[in-house]
């Protein structure tokens, strides 16, 4: 039923359907209205989870791999500084394979500190060895969180859902949460094969050396690169079951014969969308794409949709300091591989919550039709207090 | 043709009819702004004019523009009411209404920001302020917080404001707005709700009266 | 460049943006005032370092640095050894709420103490992860609300007791470690300067309530931390190398319900029976806090400086209604 809802709120009715036995929860802005509302759910008795309010989000993340360890679907919630204290046991998590979830909300890192939205806590992150999926709205938030226990389950790898913090977490608008007879028909009854059991005793977690380690990583790899073709199937079982497809991999609009694509992640891709409408109503040939799913790399699908059009503009809202974006530097990577030479601009914005306007995203656009910059450039930056000096290209 | 992405309120993509068959916006899409200080219920009041245009069959947002969680803090909420689906998450730059909860607002925050001419203003006020602005604005003024104290034995103006926004645009039914004060304020009891919709309809008849004699 | 106002002398100053009634903004004022300017500061993430260095502005007129959530007492250790290893010593103090000691904070801060850095850590309780919308802590109350503890067909708030911090710290066998609350000036502050002249690891937890976490009137944030000591909820006390030195003692002891009357976190126990059973739990804890410490003994003989200070000049503390407090 289609219902106006609050995103944190959606999300955790979604959370709520998927059955998670056990729930690690540790308050950050802009997560915290999520796991409010899960321990409303469990104090009405409206959720049968244990419930664990944890020290901190290490211990968060830990709870979290012990539940699954333990043969139980669990759920967290994190971002910004609270998902990089997670760092070590969220690399724990992956080499052990665990078919963990949770949800992202997506903020800036500090310092300086900052509880906008951005997306330097994930992206900071991709090496993890995490399956990464950067919802639009907060129906495919819902959705996703469903998807990702699939994926997880399935895959054997951990998935983290990234929401943009307070542009979607705090934001009401329309969602249609899918009843519970209808998610327990999408997603099976929690079955892990190395579990912490009596019954069949396995030693999870052991040591490896030089001769065997980079096999270990390799393995991972492949399951990461192969998790792709699943994401995408189950996306469009999804579709089948719920009616709603969000791509699988990558979205896309208005790519036909588009002479400029913009690539993007996450919630901005709203407004790029509204952009492109308005450009092409001038009669530019204007296309946009989203990632929605940046780990595994989608280079394949990445390259088969841009391969055709003549100028690409990254907007991202991370980047490597000292180097470049970092969506741009992969998509760069991707198509030179392929051997398709297409000048790719990266734009970095929308750093700590700051918007993405309208007239920004077209400048944005505009610029790819001027000289293609090898630097990226930082798209809108105002004046900083005297003594420090204003960057327009690194 | 000539498309200002700033100015242009239009929305492209297909359009939808409103089902309730009330009022219907006259353009694609309405933008408020709601200022408000921490602890006034300023994103509540966003959050319930959404549910209520939901409810009248329009596409509806709301979000905060969120500071720490401090009560006395200046904050600001913002709605889009739309006849078609919102993909936009961006602030409001050109609310077509501002709905201003604290006078001490006025002097110190940009409640003016991206108004245009004919634009509207509600006020909580006991009587119309002196500074007004430099643009032509269409003001609507009325005390909030005496209402709100009398129904619901404290100052807190939202759902009042509320009724003030629904008698001045006609963007949303009175009845929707009621339905969302009971929903969302189920967790509160009864009695509170009765007290908000009655503080709701009094800004409503308030407004109308003041529409009417101007 | 020397920032500090020369018109005004609190090292935090005015222009901050605590919420009206603030018991850790009054006492963070009361505690810096007391050790001054010419110290270190070192912040965790929590409502003060938040309220006072909003968006590029500060109202700290002494060196301060804010790091992250969980290392404030680890930054600490590294300023002292920075210090030490010059000869300079300049006073260190942390600075940090509850959720930054009870809980993400207490690895470092057991750090620290376990290698004696000389540092005095302060910790404002307020009984909650306040900043980000009142979330519990392992310092809520028994019973109380949050909003990852609520009241709900299957509960009547928080399930678990409230950490024994004091304790915790105290077994650490360190030099001193004290309780203090805002409405007992003369206490806090006796214990700040004796804190401050004492070398090594020292501790203070002050209970410090807040009218939008407790839900409490702003206007009456004395009044509930008084009652707070004098329900023998929150004993005030000192410990020295882990024994117990010193208490203020009770002139008599009231009902929880008094204190739980003028908090709406405590509201829900108020008409259900799972509520007035808690009720009866939360004042069998505090008859056991009042018998552990012998709060309402007055035949224990202390022999610290501060408890005799304590008995010679009585309670202290801001009373704004003699009437009220002998009732």
């Amino acid at each position: 039923m289609r219902q106006q809802l609050e995103g944190s709120r959606a999300v955790a009715e979604a959370v709520q359907r998927c059955r998670p036995q056990v729930v690690a929860a540790y308050p950050i802005t802009p997560q915290t209205h999520i796991i409010e509302h899960l321990a409303q759910m469990v104090a009405d008795g409206e959720l049968a989870s244990e419930f664990v309010s944890v020290e901190s989000e290490f211990a968060a993340a830990s709870v979290v791999l012990g539940a699954v360890a333990t043969g139980s679907r669990a759920f967290t919630a994190s971002a910004s500084q609270g998902l990089l204290l997670m760092t070590e046991v969220l690399f724990n998590i992956a080499g052990l394979r665990l078919p963990v979830v949770m949800v992202c909300a997506n903020r800036a890192v500090g310092a300086p500190i900052n509880i906008f939205s951005d997306h330097q806590d994930s992206m900071a992150l991709r090496d993890a060895g995490w399956i990464q999926l950067y919802v639009e709205s907060n129906q495919e938030a819902v959705d996703t969180v469903i998807q990702a226990y699939r994926i997880a389950e399935t895959c054997e790898l951990p998935v983290m859902i990234c929401m943009d913090g307070f542009f979607l977490t705090h934001t009401f608008e329309p969602v249609d949460v899918p009843e519970q007879e209808a998610v327990d028909a999408f997603l099976p009854d929690f079955h892990f094969a190395r579990t912490l059991d009596p019954a069949q005793p396995m030693t999870l977690g052991g040591g490896s050396e030089p001769d065997n380690y980079q096999e270990y990583r390799h393995a991972q790899h492949q399951a990461m690169v192969s998790a792709a073709d699943e994401i995408d199937n189950i996306n469009t079982e999804f579709t089948q079951s719920f009616g709603r497809d969000y791509g699988g991999l990558i979205d896309h609009y208005q790519l036909e014969e588009a002479e400029v694509v913009l690539v993007t992640l996450g919630s901005v891709m709203g407004a790029v969308k509204d952009v492109v409408d308005s450009l092409r109503g001038q009669g530019q040939s204007v296309g946009a794409l989203r990632l929605r799913c940046f780990r595994p790399f989608p280079a394949t699908h990445l390259v088969a949709a841009l391969r055709n059009t003549r100028r690409i503009v990254v907007l991202e809202k991370a980047f490597s300091v000292g180097a470049d974006g970092i969506v741009a530097t992969e998509l760069r990577a991707a198509l030179h591989n392929a051997g398709v030479a297409i000048p790719v601009e990266s734009f970095i914005g929308g750093l700590g919550g700051r918007d993405l306007t309208l007239s920004l995203i077209e400048e944005v656009f505009r610029a790819a039709s001027a000289e293609p910059s090898a630097n990226c450039r930082f798209a809108g930056l105002n004046s900083l207090p005297d003594d420090i000096p204003i960057i327009e290209e690194t | 043709m000539n498309f200002d992405v700033n100015k242009d309120k239009r929305i492209f993509g297909q359009s939808d009819i409103a089902k309730s068959g009330k009022k219907v916006a006259t353009s694609g899409l309405h933008e408020i702004r709601f200022h408000g200080r921490g602890g006034q219920g300023a994103v509540s009041a966003a959050a319930l004019l959404s549910l209520a245009a939901f409810s009248d069959g329009f596409e509806a947002q709301a979000f905060p523009k969120f500071g720490s969680e401090r009560r006395g803090a200046p904050v600001e909420a913002y709605v889009r009411i739309s006849t078609i689906p919102i993909r936009r998450h961006n602030q409001v730059y050109q609310p077509d209404a501002v709905i201003i909860q604290d006078t001490t607002l006025l002097r110190s925050e940009p409640v003016f920001d991206g108004l245009e001419d004919g634009g509207l203003m509600i006020l909580n006020a006991e009587r119309r302020p002196e500074t007004l602005g430099t643009k032509a604005l269409r003001w609507v003024y009325l005390p909030a917080n005496r209402i709100s104290e009398t129904f619901l034995g404290r100052p807190l103006p939202n759902t009042v404001l509320l009724g003030a926004l629904a008698a001045a645009t006609g963007w949303v039914s009175l009845a929707a707005l009621e339905q969302a004060i009971g929903n969302h304020l189920v967790r509160k009891g009864e009695e509170v709700v009765t007290a908000n919709i009655n503080a709701l309809r009094e800004g409503y008849r308030i407004t109308l009266e003041q529409e009417e004699a101007s | 460049m020397d920032s500090r106002d020369p018109f005004r002398h609190n090292v935090l100053t005015s222009g901050h943006r605590a919420c009206s009634g603030c018991g850790e903004a009054m006492a963070a004022r009361m505690v810096t005032d007391i050790i001054g300017p010419d110290a270190i500061y070192i912040n965790a993430t929590g409502c003060l370092q938040v309220f006072t260095t909003h968006n590029q502005q500060s109202s700290w007129q002494a060196p301060w640095i804010h790091s992250v959530f969980a290392n404030a007492a680890a930054v600490a250790s590294g300023v002292e050894a920075a210090l030490r290893a010059r000869g300079d010593d300049t006073p260190v103090i942390v600075q940090a709420g509850d959720g930054g000691t009870f809980d993400i904070g207490l690895q470092c801060l057991s750090g620290m103490i376990e290698r004696g850095h000389d540092v005095l850590f302060v910790c404002y309780d307020n009984e909650a992860y306040m900043n980000t919308g009142v979330q519990r802590s392992s310092s809520t109350p028994h019973a109380v609300r949050t909003t990852t503890s609520p009241p709900g067909r299957l509960s009547e708030g928080k399930h678990h007791l409230k950490k024994d911090m004091i304790s915790i710290i105290a077994a650490h066998q360190m030099p001193y470690a004290a309780t203090a609350t805002v409405a007992y000036f003369p206490d806090l502050k006796a214990k700040v300067e004796k804190a401050m002249s004492i070398k090594g690891p020292r501790f203070l937890q002050v209970l410090s309530p807040c009218p939008l976490g407790w839900d409490h009137d702003a206007a009456q944030t004395i009044q509930v931390s008084r009652l707070a000591v004098e329900t023998g909820l929150f004993p005030l006390l000192e410990l020295e190398h882990g024994a117990v030195t010193g208490v203020m003692h009770l002139p008599q002891q009231r009902p929880v319900e008094d204190y739980f009357r003028l908090q709406g976190r405590f509201k829900h126990l108020f008409g259900s029976k799972g509520g007035i059973a808690e009720i009866r739990h939360l004042q069998a804890l505090a008859d056991a806090r009042i018998q552990r410490y012998g709060l309402l003994d007055t035949t224990t003989d202390w022999n610290t400086d501060t408890a005799s200070q304590v008995q010679r000049h009585g309670r202290g503390g801001y009373s704004l209604d003699r009437q009220e407090d002998s009732q």
